[in-house]
């Protein structure tokens, strides 16, 4: 059985898209088989961010419609041959998505895939409800400004109340916090949220904070997840976070404040 | 999408209205006595609803002629809109003339309310100062129509983030954090164990003794019995504090737990 995982955030442009290209990636580097499917149908993305938007054949209407097999909309990422991508229609809008046929897309992936990343498009509307309404775990993407994290402050209500762990009453959904675009001169100078402060709203496991860098847009122009920089920050702190979520214990870099700062940040938490 | 602006919404709501507790059934007695009250305060009295009272009348089995009290009392300038404890006759004569009869609130005198607590409970006799809460929308029902509506008590352990609403027929504990964006309700108290950044609004349905206890006071909007403060009215000394929020003479009191 397939882990899966919804990338999430309610607010647009925050970096879903590229956070699940490169956890996609990420997961599909360490050996296991990954599945990335565009939930944002009528604004496909994803292929572009993973650069494979010319061997776009069939797409995830296609299969939910019956017109096409899984095997034959999923394309197999070049750089990585345990990743596969299901992207979204772009003629087509979100009215197109079942709920059923969802369903019956993530059980048919389920079964011979390790983990499935959802990426959801932004708001709270029906793409976004069926992207998470499968889900096991929950990447949370903030920016650190107060209308991203009261964004996904909202989302995290949704998906502790609409997915379909809690109409069952199963153990709801794992929720992981990732901070993007964090620009620790600018936290220093009071422009930006701190992760403390993102953290007393949200109060979530913190994943990973995923710096600002020039390297993630050039990155998703070359349709290279930017995980495959690695000598890139963004790249790198992505890294961590797949190795976080894989259960490694990792230190938390780019925060760039002082070990007293850190010390007490971590310190008092479990 | 088809735009739904709808028609009408009912609402449960409490308002205000004197009481005129009657002694005698001396039509020339009571009007003399009435415009030598109107007379103390004509503005206060102008056009206001009144509640007539007829226990008193009936211990000491006076009979009345309700239709023309009922008049005697629109020329005097009141606004009569119900009766309570009046006989079978006089209810029915009230229900004739298009006048509620109040049969919650038979039982027991009249107290003044304290500031000490009391718990709300259809079943028990309701704490009333002289001025008594009527509730709105009301029909002239059967006495006993209404069931007893059972008050639960809801507890929450998770936080309660933006957007969500949580409503309590009792009494609301939650001990998590409630995110700005969140609205919890209760009819009765509400206590939270932490932050409150959201809307708290308690005795919704006008129970004027209910309060609000929270950890660390950030709230959006704190309400009693429909009299609220928003956060740009709440006092900078007790924000971010420990705090018991309650209601004396309509006004809501946010005082420091230490």
């Amino acid at each position: 059985m397939a882990r899966i995982i919804v990338v999430t955030s309610g607010k647009g442009g925050v970096g879903k898209t590229t956070t699940s290209a490169a956890i996609a990636m990420g997961l599909a580097k360490r050996g296991h088989k990954t599945a990335v499917i565009d939930f944002d149908v009528g604004l496909r993305n994803l292929d572009l961010i993973l650069g494979c938007e010319r061997r776009v054949v069939y797409d995830f209407i296609n299969v939910i419609n019956g017109e096409a097999s899984l095997n034959q909309a999923l394309i197999r990422d070049k750089n990585c041959n345990l990743l596969y991508i299901l992207p979204a229609s772009q003629t087509r809008d979100k009215d197109a998505l079942t709920h059923e046929g969802v369903g019956k897309v993530l059980d048919e992936l389920s079964k011979d895939f390790g983990y499935i990343v959802c990426d959801s498009p932004a708001g709270i509307e029906k793409g976004a409800n069926l992207a998470l309404y499968f889900a096991d775990d929950a990447f949370v993407v903030t920016n650190p400004e107060i209308s991203s994290v009261r964004d996904s402050d909202r989302m995290l209500g949704i998906l502790s109340s609409k997915s379909r762990r809690a109409e069952r009453n199963e153990e709801p959904i794992k929720e992981y916090l990732l901070l993007t675009r964090y620009d620790a001169d600018r936290v220093k100078l009071g422009e930006m949220l701190s992760l403390e402060d993102v953290q007393e709203i949200l109060s979530l496991e913190l994943l990973g904070i995923i710096p600002e860098s020039k390297s993630v847009l050039s990155a998703s122009n070359a349709g290279i997840p930017v995980i495959l920089d690695e000598k890139s920050e963004a790249g790198q702190a992505y890294a961590d976070v797949v190795a976080r979520y894989l259960g490694e214990k990792l230190p938390h870099r780019f925060i760039d404040g002082k070990q007293g700062f850190l010390r007490r940040l971590f310190g008092g938490r479990k | 999408m088809v735009n739904t602006s709808p028609t009408l919404e009912f609402k449960s709501s409490t308002f205000f209205a004197p009481i005129l507790i009657l002694y005698t059934n001396d039509m020339i007695a009571i009007e003399q006595t009435l415009y030598e009250k109107i007379n103390l305060a004509p503005d206060f009295f102008k056009d206001s609803p009144l509640m007539i009272d007829l226990r008193e009348l009936n211990k000491l089995n006076l009979d009345l002629d309700f239709s023309q009290l009922a008049q005697l009392l629109r020329r005097v300038g009141f606004f009569p809109v119900g009766i309570r404890g009046g006989n079978e006759q006089q209810n029915k004569q009230a229900r004739a003339l298009s006048l509620p009869i109040d049969t919650v609130r038979e039982l027991g005198n009249p107290i003044i309310i304290g500031e000490t607590q009391k718990q709300e409970n259809t079943q028990q006799p309701l704490t009333q100062p002289e001025v008594a809460a009527i509730k709105e929308p009301k029909e002239p029902v059967q006495p006993a129509a209404i069931p007893p509506v059972s008050a639960t008590t809801i507890l929450v352990t998770q936080p309660i983030r933006s957007g969500q609403r949580i409503y309590a027929s009792g009494d609301l504990i939650i001990l998590s954090q409630v995110s700005a964006g969140a609205e919890i309700m209760a009819e009765g108290n509400i206590h939270v164990y932490n932050t409150l950044r959201g809307r708290a609004l308690a005795g919704v349905h006008g129970n004027t003794a209910a309060r609000i206890f929270c950890f660390d006071l950030q709230a959006e909007l704190i309400s009693i019995a429909g009299d609220y403060k928003t956060s740009e009215d709440l006092n900078k000394q007790t924000y971010s504090s420990p705090v018991q929020i309650y209601l004396q003479n309509h006004a809501l009191i946010i005082k420091e737990i230490a």
